[in-house]
């Protein structure tokens, strides 16, 4: 699309762009760290991810400020709204996937003092590493407005509600096998919620590219990969 | 939720038959052709808003549908407009009629130099032979529509021309809708008001769209926005886009508009 009449107007939206941009690094950079920290229990890197949440927040608060400004200082239209919009709504979620983040860090420092079964993260690495391709490839398709690549996002969801299932089956096994797991599984089993989630967050992402992209909303039912949770 | 949920809907089913069909209508000023060949239709009690650049022939097209062009020597109209399926372009329509039931509200209020109360009895006058008693009804009755009454009632012998711009506009609208217009053609009602007359306009609209059929020309895209029901665009003498209002300014199908709309051209 062509620039605006009044240039001051496509400042106020790239900087908007620029700092979703920032907000997406920060996140996906949390995400990967939480989950390095809390596969070798490095309790420093957990907290350098908790040190980096503030960050987050205020970029989100930035974000918002500036969107609400340019509303009622421009009173966008089409595109432009739903530019604004889609901002809103993605900043929310990247602040969300920070806080997950965080929380699994901070988990991570209370198991490390007293480390479990190790393998029981494993299930957990897998799924995180699936979350991380989709917020990595949600982003792009945000920052290209590719509305193909947010589909498939959105369309690969349930691949992670099945895999958290899986997880939950294998963590249950495990604190049915010694009492003494129960605490230490527990919070991996919150790990792996929060993961689950970082993967809904970004689905929400992908429907807000489509719908900034094409006006169109994806349906309300996503696609369901979850098979019946453990008799 | 989305955005377009919370944007004024039409309901199809009310709209059915069009209160005015134009149909390839072509215009020329002399030989420049400013409207070359639009077609569309202006849904019963709905507010169909018109909006595009300077010289795009919004303000031409309005000046059709009541042939207030037929004031002007070397204007004349082509194609077919047709008010409840009659062509009123033909020659031999009676203009005070269709005036009659297609009225008008300029973008500079005009009110008559005379009294509050003249400048509607005025008009039924030149219609309707009414007595005394049924005119001061009729006059009231105007004024309440136009949501006047209250600020006038006291003063209805004091000259039109003390009232504010805002009131004056809203005169202006009582004196058309004195006359039970079916249509009500407004161009650029509100460039001339402040931003709470403005708003009151913009009430008055909502309120009696139930009575009229209106068509709006503005260049205030949020006011499009807000008051109607369909948009179009035109541009260069030519519909461009033709939508339902929520569509139109939040996700538009034709490049144009939505350049138009978001401030890139014009």
């Amino acid at each position: 699309m062509s620039e605006h009449i009044v240039s001051s107007f496509d400042q106020e939206l790239e900087g908007l762009g620029r700092k979703i941009a920032e907000m997406g690094g920060l996140a996906e950079h949390m995400l990967s760290d939480a989950m390095d920290a809390l596969s070798t229990l490095d309790t420093d890197l957990a907290q350098k991810v908790v040190a980096v949440d503030p960050r987050l927040d205020v970029l989100q608060r930035e974000i918002e400020e500036s969107a609400v400004l340019t509303i009622a200082r421009r009173q966008p239209m089409a595109v432009d709204l739903r530019e604004i919009v889609a901002a809103i709504r993605v900043s929310g979620d990247l602040e969300r996937i920070g806080d997950l983040a965080k929380n699994i860090a901070k988990r991570t420092m209370n198991i490390s003092t007293e480390p479990r079964v190790a393998r029981a993260a494993i299930g957990l690495r897998h799924m995180s590493d699936i979350a991380a391709h989709q917020l990595k490839d949600v982003l792009d398709a945000y920052a290209q407005r590719d509305v193909e690549r947010a589909h498939s996002v959105w369309a690969r969801d349930g691949e992670l509600d099945s895999l958290e299932d899986a997880v939950f089956r294998d963590l249950l096994t495990f604190m049915m096998e010694d009492p003494r797991n129960i605490s230490f599984c527990t919070h991996l089993l919150f790990c792996s919620k929060n993961i689950e989630r970082v993967g809904d967050h970004a689905t929400n992402i992908a429907e807000t590219v489509v719908y900034l992209a094409t006006g169109e909303s994806l349906p309300i039912e996503r696609p369901k990969g979850r098979m019946v949770a453990a008799q | 939720m989305t955005l377009t949920d919370v944007m004024p809907a039409t309901d199809d089913r009310v709209a059915a038959t069009p209160k005015i069909t134009v149909r390839d209508l072509k215009f020329f000023y002399g030989s420049t052709m400013s409207l070359k060949g639009i077609s569309l239709a202006l849904a019963p009690n709905r507010v169909t808003a018109f909006i595009g650049p300077s010289g795009c022939g919004k303000s031409t097209l309005l000046r059709v549908l009541n042939r207030m062009y037929d004031l002007y020597p070397n204007q004349r109209a082509e194609g077919e407009v047709l008010l409840d399926g009659e062509n009123i372009l033909k020659p031999d329509v009676d203009l005070n009629l269709l005036r009659s039931r297609v009225g008008m509200v300029f973008q500079k209020p005009t009110p008559f130099p005379m009294s509050i109360y003249e400048n509607i009895a005025f008009g039924i006058r030149l219609y309707e032979k009414v007595s005394k008693s049924e005119l001061d009804g009729r006059v009231e009755q105007a004024l309440k529509g136009a949501a006047l009454w209250p600020e006038v009632k006291d003063k209805l012998q004091t000259s039109g021309l003390g009232l504010s711009g805002g009131q004056q506009q809203r005169l202006c609208i009582a004196r058309t809708i004195a006359l039970s217009p079916e249509v009500i053609l407004l161009d650029e009602p509100c460039s001339a008001l402040d931003p709470i007359s403005t708003a009151r306009i913009e009430e008055l609209i909502d309120e009696l769209k139930s009575r009229f059929t209106f068509a709006i020309v503005t260049h205030n895209m949020q006011q499009a926005a807000r008051v109607s029901d369909k948009t179009a665009f035109m541009y260069l003498g030519e519909l461009i886009e033709f939508d339902d209002t929520r569509k139109i300014f939040t996700s538009p199908s034709v490049k144009q508009t939505q350049a138009y709309i978001t401030g890139r051209f014009g």
